[in-house]
């Protein structure tokens, strides 16, 4: 009986790992290869919302890193991009625009935040982790929003995009567009790595039974809080290509909405993959520039789809792609 | 006498009005088996979870390998060579088996702080996780899913994990605890092999198990210590027999 378990369960995961190549490659291959297609069609906007779509997958990354990979749920992920945004904002606001600053600044803004936040969150677990990101979140957001000098509630304008050495290397769109997706695939591999890697193990280990992992010796919250500090990070990242793609900054970016809209990225591609978070942030942001085409009313739509993908599919859009894959694979066989 | 690996000095645990443990004095000499018997809420495993601190100890001391480790949180406990297996199985059940050893093996070598490199492809961590496995009588099993392992074969892999981190005391809360008598008997085989090479404190109610491997019995009833000796005198003792063995000590006989 037990001997029977191995190979039926060796099918499943060959099965995972060859989707776990193939699509990021799909996905990857299709953004690198768009702007041709913008370009033939010259619909030049097309661009831009991909711009936005990989900068909210490289949050969505950092966001899959805590919650698929370290079960720390975190409700303020979007204080970090706000973090990075207001970084590359106020710096603009005393005339320092060029990424050499700007980058090192917003990283070390969202990582120190992280490491603050960090050591406070991560004595919690469960709903009171939930709770205490949600409050550290709308902490940031109403410091921004009470930041007069610097906008305010109205947020500031990012009047020149960032300079790399004082080359405006990010106003032409083609090449700002693939900076994000260079950032973006930087992101991805960077937490493949570090999920395989011997840290990444501790802490997927933490996540499937932390107190084992304790009496082995681990001191798991200081995993924890290196991997919130470092999702802190990506955040941050993904908030500095933020402000400069709309060449805006608000503390909106910052609220709570935010950061339940990428927990739902997130959710809706397939939680604990990576390329899910991408995938997610691409169906989400596509499906609410395509709905909003269709009605004023679109909301009413959305948020039940959201809601029935996310309760009635396990495991997101990939859920969906394996369990369709499976399918044909049967009727294949049996036919 | 060789310095005792552990003792125990009137450890003491109370909740609220409950003494679960009282007054509890035991010693652990190197290479011994210790096993450590009694009634259901004798406070056996209190105990257990005080000497690996995941309960704190409202006073008394634990000293391990000469140091007070009364006030260390687990993890220390751990890398001072504590190991434990818990009374139920706890494995990592997403992970292989040979995964979870080599964790095991990752957190003895004390160097996880490591971002680059695919752990699972490391002949360092794999290499003793396998001869371990393999010690236990699961490297046939290496590529499964520990939660897809039978009862008795994830008591295996807790062993395993334990021996990876050369522990010099071995903590055992009731290996024996819902396995068939096969899986038993395969488990004391395993233990008696590994006996001798660091110390072991049994917790377990299967007498024959015991018997079977115990160098000195503790018998602890209402978190009390109601005797301690050699396996011969405890099987004996009239008080021991009246208290807690009773028939089965015949039918052992």
């Amino acid at each position: 009986m037990t001997q029977a378990v191995g190979p039926v369960e060796a099918a499943p995961r060959t099965r995972r790992s060859r989707a776990a190549v193939a699509l990021p490659l799909v996905l990857f291959a299709a953004l690198a290869l768009l702007p041709l297609v913008t370009a033939a069609l010259s619909a030049g906007y097309m661009l831009d919302l991909f711009v936005r779509v990989m900068i909210f997958a490289i949050a969505a990354l950092s966001v899959d890193l805590l919650i698929g990979y370290a079960a720390l749920v975190t409700f303020g992920q979007a204080a970090f991009v706000g973090l990075g945004a207001y970084a590359v904002g106020m710096l603009g606001a005393h005339e320092i625009t060029d990424l050499t600053i700007a980058l090192p600044v917003a990283l070390l803004a969202s990582g120190l935040f992280a490491l603050v936040t960090g050591l406070v969150c991560l004595r919690t677990k469960g709903v009171y982790f939930i709770m205490i990101t949600l409050a550290f979140g709308q902490m940031a957001f109403f410091t921004a929003s009470s930041l007069a000098p610097y906008g305010g509630d109205d947020g500031l304008t990012v009047h020149e995009r960032s300079t790399l050495f004082g080359v405006a290397v990010l106003d032409r769109p083609v090449v700002f567009y693939y900076v994000v997706l260079a950032a973006l695939l930087a992101v991805y591999l960077t937490c493949r790595t570090l999920i395989a890697s011997r840290f990444g193990r501790v802490l997927r280990g933490a996540k499937d039974n932390a107190l084992r992992m304790t009496t082995l010796g681990f001191q798991v919250y200081r995993f924890q809080l290196v991997a919130y500090v470092i999702a802190g990070m990506i955040a941050g990242l993904a908030g500095v290509l933020l402000a400069n793609a709309t060449e805006f900054v608000s503390p909106a970016y910052m609220s709570w909405q935010r950061s339940g809209e990428l927990i739902i990225m997130v959710l809706l591609g397939g939680l604990g993959t990576l390329h899910g978070a991408v995938l997610g942030a691409i169906a989400f942001l596509l499906l609410e520039e395509w709905l909003a085409t269709l009605t004023e009313h679109w909301k009413m739509i959305f948020g039940p789809l959201l809601v029935l993908v996310v309760v009635f599919v396990r495991g997101g859009l990939i859920g969906i792609g394996t369990a369709l894959a499976g399918a044909v694979s049967r009727r294949l066989r049996r036919g | 006498m060789a310095e005792p690996v552990l003792a125990l000095e009137g450890l003491r645990k109370q909740f609220g009005g409950l003494v679960v443990t009282d007054q509890v004095t035991l010693s652990v000499a190197p290479g011994e088996l210790h096993a450590v018997i009694g009634p259901n809420g004798a406070g056996k495993t209190t105990l257990i979870n005080q000497i690996s601190g995941v309960l704190p100890s409202d006073s008394g001391r634990i000293l391990f390998a000469g140091h007070d480790i009364t006030r260390l949180p687990p993890h220390e406990r751990a890398r001072r060579g504590l190991a434990r297996t818990f009374q139920i199985t706890s494995v990592l059940p997403a992970f292989s088996a040979l995964e979870n050893v080599a964790v095991a093996v990752q957190a003895h070598a004390g160097s996880s702080y490591r971002f680059v490199g695919d752990a699972a492809a490391e002949p360092a961590l794999n290499g003793p996780a396998l001869a371990a496995l393999e010690e236990v009588g699961l490297a046939e099993r290496a590529d499964v899913p520990a939660g897809h392992l039978s009862h008795g074969e994830k008591r295996a892999l807790e062993l395993a994990m334990a021996l990876v981190t050369e522990p010099k005391l071995l903590l055992l809360d009731e290996p024996m605890a819902g396995t068939g008598r096969e899986e038993t008997a395969r488990l004391i085989a395993v233990l008696r092999r590994l006996k001798g090479r660091f110390a072991m404190m049994l917790v377990e109610h299967d007498m024959t198990a015991v018997f079977a491997l115990a160098d000195h019995i503790s018998v602890l009833i209402y978190g009390r210590i109601l005797l301690s000796g050699k396996p011969d005198e405890v099987r004996e003792d009239p008080q021991v027999v009246a208290a807690y063995l009773g028939d089965e000590i015949e039918f052992e006989r």
